[in-house]
């Protein structure tokens, strides 16, 4: 479990995170969703610590994460999985030593097992006989699958998502909001997603939190999103031309 | 002024954390390899390139500018040897290799920066900062010595080649006479001290404008110009301060 408390954040006097409260519960994937520059990756980037907060409090389980030193803040990191926006995958290496590459910096596996648990994060994300080939030779799709492979090849109690549908067709990014469900789930990790897609917020949203502004405006799930009587997520759900259409008739 | 002082402040906090306990010895052991060749052994040919010219053209140089008879004619030969060891293979090699090594470093690590690479390091619990930086640091204050070496050696062979063989301002015997003449062993070792040190500072200066760098392509296409024109400012002027440390 993830839990926010009070957490402002600003750049340059510019106040971008103000009093953001909220729980991020495990074995369930919980969804940010807002307009772009509503302040969503800051959200993101100040729970995992990429963000220095100006104030709040940001708990992982009982460990309040904020408030932890440099070498203190690795060891809580060593059990998180993060996927980027743009997946992020390490250029210079292959597919295999990428998702190896946590294997090699933090376990004492030999190459035999690291090559199994390679093979079986590879698998889990349906990627076959990429192996070798380089983060340039992949479809946006198999990046992302790639850098979720590499998220859970240490075990992550916690796994955050950038926007990990943003550039995807409809299809591919359903498949990658499925995967990123079953693995939420099989493993019960506290998920976080940054989204403004509103597909994927009908398929997993199972927690959403609703931002706009730097402020949260909203909280419930996929089912309560359509009956909010909040105006700004009214606009945002809403703003599809076919979901317009689809609520006229 | 302030903003100096903060950007110094920030590489000495990066420097730090360059130099702090790495996570597993064994990862950036192959990393070093990886940049001993990549930052190393791919600048052997330009560095025999340059140095073969340069030599030749110091030897001309000496030539056409000692032709009055008091001097003796060996004295081509001390002066190719001396401007060699002494000013070209640590100082000029340094300069050139700020252009080559410090903007291909800048470039690689900005480039991370900006697609995220960084952050997934850093998300990952690796110091992104010593796993990216140290072994590259490494790599060069190991490499580069050798690097003046072998242009100390293919200066003075391009000076006698093209000063014997091809131009023949001067005879081989009287070159090698004087490139024997008055050695004094000790620039040898401030050539090397002076290319260490240069070496610190291509790799630090290249790395700290790599590691900050915010934006785009563009930015860091800006940050790879800043890292060769910063660190060959500070090649001169640790050259000055050098020197006068080492030979006064």
């Amino acid at each position: 479990m993830i839990i926010v408390k009070n957490l402002n954040k600003s750049f340059n006097g510019r106040k971008v995170l103000s009093d953001i409260n909220v729980t991020f519960e495990t074995g369930i994937t919980n969804l940010i969703i807002g307009q772009s520059g509503s302040g969503k990756t800051v959200l993101l980037k100040s729970i995992v610590g990429l963000h220095d907060i100006d104030s709040g409090e940001v708990w992982f389980d009982d460990v309040l994460f904020n408030k932890l030193d440099f070498r203190q803040k690795k060891e809580i990191r060593k059990q998180m999985g993060m996927l980027f926006q743009g997946s992020a995958l390490f250029d210079s290496i292959t597919v295999e030593q990428n998702v190896r590459f946590p294997l090699d910096m933090f376990t004492n596996m030999t190459m035999k097992e690291k090559t199994r648990r390679v093979n079986f994060c590879l698998e889990r994300v349906n990627i076959i006989n990429a192996n070798k080939m380089y983060p340039a030779e992949l479809s946006g799709g198999m990046k992302k699958r790639v850098a979720i492979a590499r998220a859970i090849a240490l075990n992550p109690k916690y796994l955050l998502c950038d926007e990990p549908n943003s550039g995807l067709d409809p299809i591919t990014a359903n498949l990658i909001d499925k995967l990123i469900k079953e693995i939420t789930e099989e493993y019960s990790i506290t998920t976080i997603i940054n989204t403004h897609d509103m597909n994927s917020v009908m398929e997993i949203g199972e927690k959403v939190i609703f931002i706009s502004d730097g402020l949260k405006y909203w909280e419930g799930n996929k089912n309560e999103i359509l009956h909010s009587d909040c105006k700004l997520l009214n606009d945002f759900v809403f703003a599809n031309v076919l979901a317009k259409q689809l609520i006229n008739k | 002024m302030f903003k100096f002082l903060g950007s110094l402040g920030r590489y000495f906090l990066l420097l730090g954390k360059v130099f702090s306990k790495p996570e597993k010895i064994s990862v950036y052991y192959k990393q070093t390899i990886r940049e001993l060749i990549f930052l190393g052994v791919n600048s052997i040919g330009i560095t025999v390139i340059i140095s073969f010219f340069m030599g030749a053209a110091i030897t001309l140089q000496t030539a056409y500018n000692t032709e009055n008879p008091i001097y003796p004619a060996y004295l081509i030969g001390l002066g190719c040897r001396d401007s060699i060891i002494l000013e070209f293979s640590s100082t000029i090699v340094a300069l050139i290799l700020a252009g080559k090594v410090g903007s291909n470093i800048a470039s690689e690590i900005g480039t991370m920066r900006v697609t995220e690479q960084i952050d997934a390091l850093e998300i990952m619990g690796v110091n992104s900062a010593s796993y990216l930086i140290l072994p590259k640091m490494i790599a060069t204050l190991i490499f580069n010595p050798f690097l003046t070496l072998i242009s100390i050696m293919v200066g003075i062979a391009g000076g006698w080649f093209v000063g014997t063989q091809i131009i023949g301002v001067i005879t081989s015997e009287q070159f090698i006479y004087g490139i024997q003449y008055a050695f004094i062993p000790y620039y040898i070792t401030y050539s090397l001290i002076k290319t260490v040190v240069f070496a610190f500072l291509i790799t630090s200066i290249s790395a700290y404008q790599g590691y900050f760098v915010k934006g785009g392509s563009l930015e860091v296409g800006q940050s790879s110009t800043k890292s060769v024109v910063y660190s060959s400012v500070f090649i001169l002027l640790f050259n000055v301060i050098l020197t006068q440390l080492l030979l006064s």
